[in-house]
């Protein structure tokens, strides 16, 4: 039905925005899986203090507004840190970062916990540092169970991103606004589309983003999933082995 | 371990929920409620205040007490659409639900792809759509008010559908087989056996969900919703004072969601102690 | 591993072992006292096992040792050198003088605890490579030695969820092998094993206990192993050492009625 359908510049401002909603979601997941990180795995430490920081930060990042964050962050942080001319799209990330590593902070810690404890138990004899501890033996672990609410996350970060519009920036949903408004233009060529159509098409792409996210995600689960069957490859012949020994 | 069937009626004969007091003071409370924020919440605001602030200031306390008063209306508008479109979330999330579960693919597929579908997308697209949208092809014209509660109510729908999923799904496979074995109506089998087991369950996420719906709520001044949001840009254009009013529409909502979400919690640790 | 400079370093006797010796230990978890008061002397290269009822704390002795769980007072000492106590004997221990020490123990779990995301060789190599330096090849030939030994050469790169308990027990008795460690700690190493695949991890330790030169402390319900294995048999209850001997001085004539009546209610399986 091509009363559904844009046209074709239409259809490339509307890719120019999703393209710029992709990059600004790209930045705030690297700040908001860091941070996740981090506090995840600080809200387990032994210390009481650092304990309490991060917790009052998850607590912070979780019960805040993403668009009054999104807001304090483009109009009041600038002037109260002194810096007019900071970049929007830079800030924009971070508040949405912050606000992910809020919730993430609370899965890895999850994923973590649900590891269970022989799994320490055993680190310990073999006399592992901490860190070791972490990297080799419980994240690896945790990650079944991180992974599919952090792609549950991250799609909610997406849908995040469409809030950067409200603060003049040209996302997805930005370029909506610029494509359908250029049609009131006199210089405007092409077919008029009324505000549903631009509304479903938009919808749509960004449920193509998202079911591309969960691509991903799944596929990262498979891999994971794989670490737990067995190697493929040659095992030296243990009569080499032996011989070599005795 | 398996649980209970806490639910089941003991032997003896006791006061049903209906003929205690408390629960019709409840429900003539709760619906008050409701009425009153109705009232407050479908006010046209406009927000004027007499005290000027100090421009040498970054951070004026006379100027933020004096907002306080409209910052409260706003909050009545915002609270109104948390409110109802949460009502319209729950219920209407009840029926996704039991939509999704159908034995027949016609009725699943398409809830199933529905849910998705909104939940992956933007509130605010859906927000547009439902104001600027449907105006545009049809003939249906919603209010701000109207637009937001929807939107919420439609979007949060399918959030609370995953919650009562979650919760069915946690009733142990052993009660079906017994109600079953019954010879239960499938009709006393939900609202007797099933349900009352699984929405203890789902109510922790149901809380979350609200607690997120308010504070999604504030996206509606993209709709010319006159809350907080609208509030907070409104003092902004007109004083110039980016900083004090999305302070404190900031720090208002830490007020309400953290003590909500620590709530919430306390219900949690409550409900699973039951359950042992 | 079993040579070193540092003054820190347990010292080991010529065959690789090391000595135990606890004193005064003190234990308890809220009101309940595990360990009371405990002296125990294991000599570098002895075979000693650990029995008692159920909740006795005879588990609790051995993750004291290997630092599972801390004491509340008194001393470890493995070789020469303090576990919770820094070279002086008396300043308490800071991390890194208690993981030094730690080196040189192993354990090997009821419940196996293998990294179920490695296959049974790196399972093998992890500790050698990342905590000792061992280069990855040694590391690997090592690893391979080891699972021929325990007769699992073959299964070098199942994951755990492809293996039986047996086997499973099998390969985490090669892990903490590798390490080379002075001293060996298992706790009730075949009690959650079904009964046909206790067998083949009890062999495994028997030839442990033949060809190795490692002081060995067990806790263990399998008097049959108890007998043929152990140097010395030390019965344990209530957070305390009620009589100790050799196997046979144990089990045929214990001193403590209480050794009596639970002798009789293990070997009437």
């Amino acid at each position: 039905m091509s009363g559904l359908l844009l046209n074709p510049s239409q259809y490339q401002r509307l890719l120019e925005g999703a393209w710029f909603t992709v990059q600004i979601l790209g930045y705030s997941f690297v700040l908001g899986v860091f941070l996740s990180l981090v506090f995840g795995v600080l809200r387990l430490s032994d210390n009481r203090i650092v304990r309490g920081i991060a917790l009052t930060y998850t607590e912070f990042a979780r019960g805040i507004s993403s668009i009054v964050l999104l807001f304090i962050m483009a109009y009041a942080v600038p002037i109260l840190m002194g810096l007019p001319q900071a970049n929007l799209t830079l800030l924009a990330s971070i508040a949405l970062g912050l606000n992910m590593g809020g919730y993430g902070a609370e899965i890895i810690r999850g994923g973590i916990l649900s590891v269970p404890r022989g799994q320490t138990e055993a680190s310990i004899a073999l006399n592992l540092t901490n860190n070791q501890r972490l990297r080799h033996i419980i994240l690896p672990q945790a990650m079944r169970v991180i992974l599919p609410p952090m792609g549950n996350l991250t799609i909610e970060i997406l849908k995040g991103t469409a809030l950067v519009s409200l603060i003049g920036l040209v996302d997805l949903t930005g370029a909506e606004a610029l494509a359908f408004n250029g049609q009131a233009a006199p210089t405007f060529e092409g077919v008029r589309h009324s505000r549903a159509v631009f509304d479903l098409n938009v919808l749509v792409m960004y449920f193509v983003i998202a079911q591309a996210i969960n691509l991903l995600f799944r596929r990262f689960e498979a891999r994971i999933d794989a670490r737990f069957e067995s190697r493929k490859g040659e095992i030296a012949p243990v009569e080499d082995a032996i011989g070599a020994s005795k | 371990m398996s649980a209970q069937a806490s639910s089941s009626e003991p032997m003896i004969e006791h006061r049903s929920i209906w003929k205690r007091p408390v629960t019709w003071v409840a429900i003539v409370a709760f619906v008050a409620f409701l009425v009153i924020l109705y009232v407050l919440g479908t006010r046209e605001l406009t927000f004027g205040t007499d005290v000027a602030p100090d421009p040498n200031l970054k951070w004026d306390w006379p100027y933020v007490i004096s907002l306080i008063p409209d910052m409260l209306n706003a909050l009545s508008v915002t609270a109104f659409a948390t409110v109802y479109g949460f009502i319209l979330a729950v219920i209407l999330g009840f029926f996704l639900a039991l939509g999704r579960r159908s034995q027949s693919r016609w009725i699943s597929w398409p809830v199933s792809g529905f849910i998705e579908f909104v939940r992956s997308t933007p509130l605010l697209i859906q927000l547009y759509f439902l104001f600027f949208g449907l105006a545009s092809a049809t003939p249906i014209r919603f209010s701000s008010n109207q637009a937001l509660i929807l939107g919420l109510g439609i979007h949060y729908a399918t959030y609370c559908s995953e919650a009562y999923r979650a919760g069915i799904n946690s009733v142990p496979g052993g009660q079906w087989e017994a109600a079953t074995a019954m010879n239960l109506k499938p009709s006393t089998t939900w609202t007797r056996v099933i349900i009352p087991q699984a929405i203890p369950n789902a109510l922790p996420a149901l809380g979350n969900y609200l607690v997120a719906g308010f504070k999604d709520a504030p996206l509606g001044f993209a709709i010319n919703v006159t809350g907080l949001m609208f509030f907070a840009t409104t003092v902004r254009g007109r004083d110039f004072r980016p900083i004090e009013p999305f302070l404190m529409i900031g720090v208002g909502f830490l007020l309400v969601s953290l003590p909500a979400a620590w709530l919430i919690r306390r219900l949690e640790r409550r409900i699973s102690y039951d359950r042992i | 591993m079993t040579e070193s400079d540092s003054a820190t370093a347990p010292r080991v006797s010529e065959k690789g072992a090391a000595a135990v010796t606890m004193r005064n230990v003190d234990k308890a978890f809220g009101d309940n006292v595990v360990l009371d008061d405990l002296d125990l002397d294991v000599d570098p290269g002895e075979r000693v096992v650990i029995i008692g009822p159920s909740g006795s704390g005879k588990t609790t002795i051995l993750r004291v040792i290997m630092t599972l769980e801390r004491i509340d007072s008194g001393s470890i000492t493995i070789g020469n050198a303090p576990l919770y106590h820094m070279a002086d004997g008396t300043t308490p221990a800071n991390e890194k003088r208690i993981r030094e020490v730690r080196s040189h123990i192993g354990m090997v779990f009821q419940h196996f605890n293998l990294f179920p995301h490695m296959s049974a060789l790196e399972n093998i190599t992890l500790a050698p490579v990342k905590v000792h330096g061992v280069a990855r090849d040694e590391a690997e030939q090592h690893g391979m030695e080891l699972l021929h030994k325990v007769g699992l050469a073959k299964h070098a790169n199942h994951t755990p969820g492809e293996l039986s308990g047996g086997q499973k027990q099998r390969v985490a008795i090669a892990r903490s092998l590798a390490t080379r460690p002075a001293v060996m700690l298992f706790d009730e190493v075949t009690s959650a094993l079904d009964p046909e695949l206790v067998g083949e991890v009890l062999g495994v330790l028997k030839d442990i206990a033949e060809e190795g030169e490692t002081t060995m402390m067990l806790v263990t319900h399998e008097m049959g192993f108890a007998r043929e294995v152990a140097d010395r048999v030390v019965m344990f209850d209530h957070g305390k050492i009620l009589e100790s001997g050799t196997p046979s001085q144990i089990m045929n004539e214990p001193e403590h009625e209480r050794t009596r009546s639970f002798l009789k209610a293990v070997l009437a399986h």
